[in-house]
């Protein structure tokens, strides 16, 4: 991407700002470059995490112990957590929303290009401290992703440098989202109005508000462990007179949200692919927005039903499973549209079009898993087991990573001017999508029978699914390499592409942009019919 | 110009919300605590009563035996001072354990404590124990902890045994720090 856009460079006087090398992507306050970063940078993540997950499925690949002792397979089955959701998908997310926003509104950058600038690069300090924590006396937290206390109120210094990776995390977001807030709501071309703009704008508007709600509270959560930590509180300590469970509570009114924070923007991305590989519009445009709306406000109302086992009352349990049930029909209501788009369209099956039909298979899978488990009386039988690592892999890898898969095959001539190895693309979405079922498919059947989650040691008869998931885990880990090169061999020597490569597509940046897109966009507004 | 001075107050107050929201965590605090008392759901927090009938049951006899872990790694020799003692039900007993700390630099430990059958920890009381706080101890240290307890006369009728074990975990990173 950046040979691209240093190619383009030479068209204008002075196009990034005076710096050139490492200086201009430190000091870059274009949308582009920042969005480039995130992507990048989201790409390392995945692959720092990646490998954690790897040793997770090493270790798990027989029973007994044998690759990594139990206390570093704690640390990575946490550290593959918040590294995959933090480090990961949200920046990926946040990588598109950078790129694609301000073309599809016209507008000629984010509204804040400075705070976006610092937004991403409090994110590498983040993942140094997260990473740094390995080194310190005692390791790397290995309490779990969701840093459940009473656990994190003991643990040692790499408890605390967690902590401040969380606050940097949660800062980079509140900033980048005030700044697409703003940038959505102030910039939009004369014309463009909020229903008439990309549903993938939509989605991120939304969960810009919901990271700017949520993300304080998490914030919130891990200053509280911290003050219990050093600074004699006990919020969470019962020694003190404090409550473990109230961390739980706290937590997951965040987490909650979270997950659709992640899975929104996801949702954004394939509403505009289907629409362009099926030659069609998208179909029930209007109710997709409310469906978004919808689920974003159910999401606040739900978090407990990630906690029915810790001992609540009956009544409370009946509400939070009728209103998590509750959701299922916004989501359908989505996965309906997004199937009626493909209704009777001329469909086409290039990468970006197989990823989103892979995502909207996959997903739904993972969406009834959640329907079942947001059933009390199942719940409990499955709470903590494979079941529920099977259900959220299949909503946040086939769900959110998919997507994001689908935005780069789709995005990706736009972004480089040229066009990536089609034959190599389609072999990236079906080794993806194999090994992905080879890993995860069979973690249901693991759970079903009851092998608990973080736990490095099982019962012999768990072997066999246990071992054809490793196998799947290392081909889906190994294939992910192809995507890199896919993505390097499109900016070194693909094809140049046309201004508008997809038939259907239809918003801004493929009808009123040259490609590849200049480095700086609309610097006067476009015209509107 | 206009447009920044919007972007500008819009800005603000979403900056405010998100402040706001972190005060709303906080704010869960209170509201979790209100909500748990008026519901009667939360006994973490409430002392456990002691047995009703404070009498000592003489006619029973129950043994009590002792044993210690260490979780590997931890270089602590932790024993208790007597394998068993005979207690009857509602007598208030004491019995010690003793730790030695063989690494030259301080460590701290923790206890957690279980109990054989699990469910007579239900009537094994204790009023004063060791594992309630970290233990800390400096290079080379001994020291003697006692466990003050009661078992509940309550205690069902079949049970003439509960072995009371005690395991050390290390609290790591605290550089002996308690």
């Amino acid at each position: 991407m950046s040979a691209v856009v240093d190619t383009h460079g030479h068209d204008h006087h002075d196009p990034h700002g005076g710096y050139g090398g490492i200086l201009r992507w430190i000091t870059t306050t274009n949308h582009k470059d920042i969005g480039t970063l995130y992507l990048w940078f989201s790409f390392i993540m995945f692959m720092v995490g990646g490998v954690m997950a790897l040793v997770i499925r090493a270790e798990l690949f027989s029973p007994g112990l044998q690759v990594v002792n139990p206390d570093f397979f704690n640390q990575m089955t946490t550290m593959h957590g918040l590294i995959m959701v933090f480090g990961a998908i949200m920046p990926a997310f946040v990588g598109f929303a950078n790129w694609q926003i301000p073309m599809m509104i016209g507008a000629p950058d984010m509204a804040f290009a400075r705070l976006n600038n610092w937004s991403f690069w409090l994110l590498p300090f983040a993942a140094s401290l997260l990473v740094l924590s390995f080194f310190t006396p005692g390791g790397a937290p290995g309490v779990g992703w969701t840093l459940y206390a009473p656990l994190t109120v003991q643990m040692g210094v790499g408890m605390d440098l967690t902590i401040f990776a969380v606050h940097l995390l949660g800062m980079s977001s509140i900033l980048g989202s005030i700044n697409i807030i703003t940038t959505i709501l102030n910039l939009r071309a004369p014309g463009m109005t909020l229903m008439r703009m990309p549903l993938f704008c939509w989605t991120w508007l939304i969960t810009a508000y919901l990271l700017v709600a949520a993300m304080p509270v998490l914030a919130g959560a891990v200053t509280m462990t911290l003050t219990d930590r050093h600074f004699g509180t006990s919020f969470f300590n019962a020694a003190g007179g404090g409550d473990p469970v109230l961390y739980q509570h706290v937590f997951w009114f965040f987490g909650h949200p979270e997950v659709y924070i992640i899975a929104l923007p996801a949702f954004g991305v394939v509403s505009q692919v289907i629409p362009a590989f099926s030659r069609k519009p998208l179909f029930g445009y209007a109710s997709m927005v409310y469906a978004t709306s919808a689920i974003a406000i159910l999401s606040f109302i739900v978090w407990a039903h990630h906690m029915y086992t810790v001992g609540m009352p009956v009544t409370g349990q009946l509400f939070f499973m009728y209103a998590t049930t509750l959701i299922a029909v916004p989501t359908g209501v989505k996965v309906f549209n997004w199937v009626a788009t493909m209704w009777k369209g001329s469909l086409t099956f290039e990468t970006p079009m197989l990823f989103a039909c892979g995502f909207l298979f996959l997903f739904t899978l993972g969406g009834f898993t959640g329907l079942v488990l947001s059933l009390v009386p199942i719940d409990i039988q499955l709470h903590d087991t494979y079941y529920v690592v099977a259900h959220f892999h299949y909503v946040m890898v086939a769900g959110a990573l998919f997507s994001a898969f689908a935005g780069i095959y789709f995005w990706l001539p736009k972004w480089t001017g040229k066009m990536y190895d089609e034959t190599l693309g389609k072999w990236h979405f079906w080794l993806t999508m194999i090994f992905f079922n080879m890993t995860f498919f069979v973690q249901h059947f693991l759970g079903l029978a009851g092998m608990p989650r973080r736990i490095p040691d099982y019962p012999l008869q768990f072997e066999t699914w246990n071992k054809i998931s490793s196998i799947g885990a290392f081909g889906f880990g190994l294939s992910q390499l192809l995507l890199l090169y896919v993505v390097l061999k499109c900016i070194r020597s693909g094809a140049p592409a046309p201004q508008k490569p997809w038939e259907g597509a239809d918003s801004l940046e493929w009808t009123h942009l040259p490609t590849p897109v200049p480095y700086h966009t609309f610097e006067t507004p476009p015209v509107l019919k | 110009m206009n447009l920044r001075k919007e972007n500008r107050r819009l800005s603000l107050r979403l900056a405010v919300v998100a402040l706001g929201m972190f005060g709303f965590g906080y704010a869960l605090v209170p509201f979790y605590n209100q909500i748990c008392a008026a519901l009667g759901i939360n006994s973490l927090v409430e002392r456990s009563e002691l047995p009703s009938n404070t009498q000592v049951d003489v006619t029973r006899t129950i043994t009590i035996e002792l044993d210690s872990n260490t979780v590997q790694g931890l270089p602590w020799r932790f024993r208790p001072l007597v394998s068993h003692v005979e207690v009857h039900p509602g007598a208030l007993t004491t019995v010690e354990y003793e730790i030695v700390n063989v690494r030259g630099a301080p460590v701290t430990g923790q206890a957690v404590p279980s109990y054989g059958p699990q469910f007579a920890g239900e009537y094994f009381k204790k009023v004063e124990c060791f594992c309630f706080t970290h233990q800390t101890l400096a290079a080379g240290e001994t020291r003697r902890l006692p466990v003050t307890f009661v078992v509940d006369p309550r205690l069902p009728r079949g049970v003439n045994t509960i072995a009371l074990s005690y395991t050390f975990f290390e609290v790591p990173g605290r550089g002996g720090r308690s």
